[in-house]
């Protein structure tokens, strides 16, 4: 009985893995920077397994190997002090060695100099607004309409007929690839946190308060993402999506919602 | 002078055990009696809290909304923390603290017997205050328990009673706590020195402090929120020249101690378990006692990394990350002193032991994660994230709830008298274990994947893992009424024995089970350690 759960649940986790709709990590992103996350994710990651290998097979082993039940005959000691500093000095070896690498990533994660693009971030409950500070141009951001739909309680829409459910906006925000995006945020009412995995960027978005991250996505394409402070009943329906385009297609796009602009407030 | 002494023996308790009626519990001053009553309370709020848990993952099992509105979800995910956290672990901590403190260090009972009886019953009129908002106009806290404002201002009728039910709180554990270190400075055996004091009530006397430390900042933080709300000042109101993160500054200084006030005694209860039954002396015990006090001083200097993305200058991050990664160290040498400590024992695998393996190996993982989060750039795809979920429910359930369970099963026939039905626990230990694991493992990866904390409805890629975790939660809570029935039929086992298991090393194993209503008339003497 116990045997075959432990193999049903072996193969769920395979068929997990397999399953690339899943996602059972974190995504590797597509900025340097979020590369640079994922590794060091991964760094420790395995760290602890390697950690975790050793402290565990001693327990088992020794769970096996010293029980009662066996006619073993307790030892007694109860001290040795070259074990315990062995196990005090390796663990500050390994926490360096990961410490360094962290850093540095840490130093170049705060570096917002010389963006090519500021865009202004607020949060509102439960929207987005995007200023962009060089376009004059400025935009609502709001869950699209399928999803406001379907998300109502016992709304009688199956969530997977709904693309991007709760994922999706009406306005996304479109920034050129290979372009230093500096995103400044803050609120007008209470806390929100602006997060896109792709990006590694997550970032809260305090009333009062303007704080600064940025990103430089490397690849065309687009990436969803959701508030991560709690701000309220609505908090899970106010996703954030960026379109990363080229160069041409962003100015074509600057263009045509500025042409817009005007049409949109008279509306 | 012998007339006094004739008199005070004269006025021996001998002949009047407790009072008859509520009387015994309303105005209990005996420890054990308030013991029980701490640990039963935190029971039924286990439960409550537990309820509230299972209305989140009903929720959250399918995508959509199905049963609760979003408002009511997030009332549900904060009232489960509060209940949990204040109302749960940290009563059963102490309940553990009042039956087995004075019996471990040869006391005939707490040192403040009165304010003992008050600093419990202050927690049912709290939860009741905090329990009844759920019935208020605009609903139960719904801020999330770390209470940030400006979101928590907009709480409607209940806001002055939290704010009420969390100084109650405070006042109760900061008068436990209080009680906790006068028992243990002032009523040990004179031959007990503190280096041979039992290590659970080393962790107790270093969590008391840090009770005393923090929880009267906790106090302070809700007040400004009062005055804020209803006195004009601008504690955290930027429109007041107040600053919002200074409350999270303020909130986690008392939160991340507490985070130890809740695992600390943990550590204790393990480690006393782990020596019994694997018949060997507790590995590196001073070592041990140093760690726990390492622990709770880093405690207090690593806050910050629970706000990562507030916005915080690059060298207070690195202070924060590197500061926070230096507490796999002692936390550490615990893991290893327990591993050694079982290294060529003579194992046997009754409940508290099991209880107390799966904690090393489960607490352990919560551990990892730790590590993984003090990375902050990692951190900063984590946070607020379903991972961070994982972690602390790795921490606090097969972490502080289990060492409870263990704590419970060990010295249950020394309360009893009683050897409880060992087929039962076993069921409740492999059913819990089982069941834990289900629920917050694939909670990892939804939040690797990139599912936030704090959602009552979710995107559709997250579906089978919350769908798992659902599963895993129901048959948790479920095997929970098990241990009801374990202590239902407690009584009806075989007599337990003065020692209970097999030759364990401490005081309370040298009196009769149950233990005696007023354990020691004079200091007992200490038994020889048995391994010089």
């Amino acid at each position: 009985m116990l045997k075959k759960s432990v193999l049903c649940m072996i193969g769920l986790t395979l068929a997990g893995v397999a399953h690339a709709g899943w996602g059972i990590n974190m995504p590797q992103g597509v900025t340097e920077l979020s590369k640079e996350t994922y590794d060091l994710h991964m760094k420790v990651f395995w760290v602890c397994v390697a950690i975790g290998v050793i402290v565990f097979g001693v327990m088992i082993y020794s769970i096996f190997a010293h029980r009662k039940s066996r006619g073993v005959t307790p030892a007694t000691f109860s001290h040795s002090t070259t074990a315990e500093i062995i196990w005090t000095a390796v663990p500050v070896v390994i926490l360096l060695a990961l410490a360094i690498p962290t850093a540095k990533t840490l130093v170049r994660l705060e570096d917002s100099r010389d963006p090519d693009l500021t865009i202004v971030a607020t949060g509102y409950q439960w929207k987005w607004h995007y200023q962009y500070q060089d376009e004059d141009l400025g935009f609502y951001s709001s869950l699209s309409r399928p999803s406001l739909e379907a998300r109502r309680k016992q709304s009688g829409i199956d969530p997977f007929s709904v693309d991007n459910y709760l994922l999706d906006v009406d306005n996304p925000v479109v920034v050129p690839v290979n372009k230093k995006v500096r995103l400044l945020l803050t609120s007008n009412d209470v806390l929100h946190a602006w997060w896109v995995p792709d990006l590694a960027i997550k970032k809260d978005a305090i009333p009062g308060m303007i704080n600064e991250t940025w990103f430089k996505a490397e690849q065309v394409g687009t990436y969803r993402g959701q508030c991560a402070e709690l701000c309220g009943k609505d908090h899970g329906y106010m996703p954030i999506v960026v379109e990363v385009v080229d160069e041409d297609a962003y100015q074509a796009w600057v263009d045509t919602r500025k042409a817009d602009a005007p049409q949109l407030a008279a509306n | 002078m012998s007339t006094i002494a004739a008199d005070v023996k004269d006025h021996a308790h001998d002949d009047h055990g407790p009072a008859k009626g509520y009387r015994r519990w309303l105005f209990a001053t005996n420890h054990k009696d308030i013991g029980t009553m701490y640990l039963v309370f935190s029971f039924v709020m286990f439960l409550i809290g537990g309820l509230m848990a299972l209305v989140i993952r009903s929720e959250l099992a399918v995508p959509g909304l199905q049963f609760v509105h979003p408002e009511f979800f997030n009332q549900m995910t904060t009232m489960h923390a509060l209940i949990m956290v204040f109302g749960a672990v940290m009563p059963a901590f102490v309940g553990l603290a009042n039956w087995m403190i004075p019996m471990m260090i040869g006391a005939p009972d707490m040192a403040l017997p009165r304010m003992n009886n008050w600093s419990f019953w202050i927690l049912p009129v709290a939860f009741g205050i905090l329990l009844s908002t759920l019935f208020m106009p605009g609903g139960a806290p719904a801020s999330g328990w770390t209470m940030y404002p400006p979101l928590v201002l907009q709480t409607g009728d209940a806001f002055p009673f939290l704010i009420f039910s969390v100084h109650l709180m405070g006042i109760s554990s900061i008068m436990g706590a209080i009680n906790i270190i006068v028992t243990i400075m002032n009523m040990r055996t004179p031959e007990m020195s503190l280096l041979r004091m039992p290590i659970f009530v080393w962790t107790w006397l270093i969590t008391a402090y840090l009770l005393i430390a923090v929880m009267p900042v906790l106090a302070g933080a809700v007040t400004m929120l009062l005055t804020d709300q209803f006195f004009g000042t601008s504690f955290f109101l930027a429109a007041g020249g107040g600053d919002p993160v200074m409350f999270q500054h303020i909130f986690w200084f008392f939160g991340h101690p507490e985070v130890y006030i809740m695992i600390l005694p943990a550590f204790g209860v393990v480690s006393e378990i782990i020596p019994t039954f694997a018949r060997k002396p507790l590995f590196g015990r001073d070592s041990m006692i140093y760690a726990a006090s390492c622990i709770a001083f880093l405690s207090f200097i690593v806050w910050a990394h629970h706000m990562f993305t507030v916005g915080m200058p690059l060298s207070g991050q690195l202070f924060f990350m590197f500061a926070t990664m230096l507490i796999a160290i002692p936390t550490g040498v615990k893991v290893f002193n327990w591993v050694a400590t079982m290294w060529r024992g003579a194992m046997t695998f009754e409940t508290p032991m099991l209880f107390a393996l799966a904690f090393v190996f489960l607490f352990t993982i919560g551990g990892f994660s730790g590590l993984m989060l003090a990375i902050t750039p990692a951190d900063i795809q984590y946070h607020d994230s379903y991972f961070v979920v994982a972690h602390f429910h790795y921490v606090l359930v097969p972490g502080s709830i289990f060492a409870i369970m263990a704590g419970a099963y060990y010295w249950l026939p020394k309360w009893t008298g009683f050897m409880y039905n060992e087929a039962l626990g076993k069921l409740h230990f492999w059913l819990s274990t089982i069941f834990v694991n289900l629920t917050f493992f694939p909670m990892h990866f939804l939040g690797l994947a990139g599912m936030p904390r704090r959602i009552p409805d979710y995107a559709t890629q997250f579906a089978d893992f919350n769908f798992i975790a659902s599963i895993g939660a129901f048959g948790f809570g479920l095997s929970q009424l098990i241990f009801i029935w374990v202590l239902l039929t407690a009584k009806r086992g075989v007599p337990a024995t003065d020692a209970v298991w097999d030759d364990p090393e401490g005081l309370e194993w040298t009196v009769p089970s149950p233990a005696p209503f007023h354990t020691f008339d004079t200091p007992p003497k200490l038994p020889a350690p048995k391994f010089g």
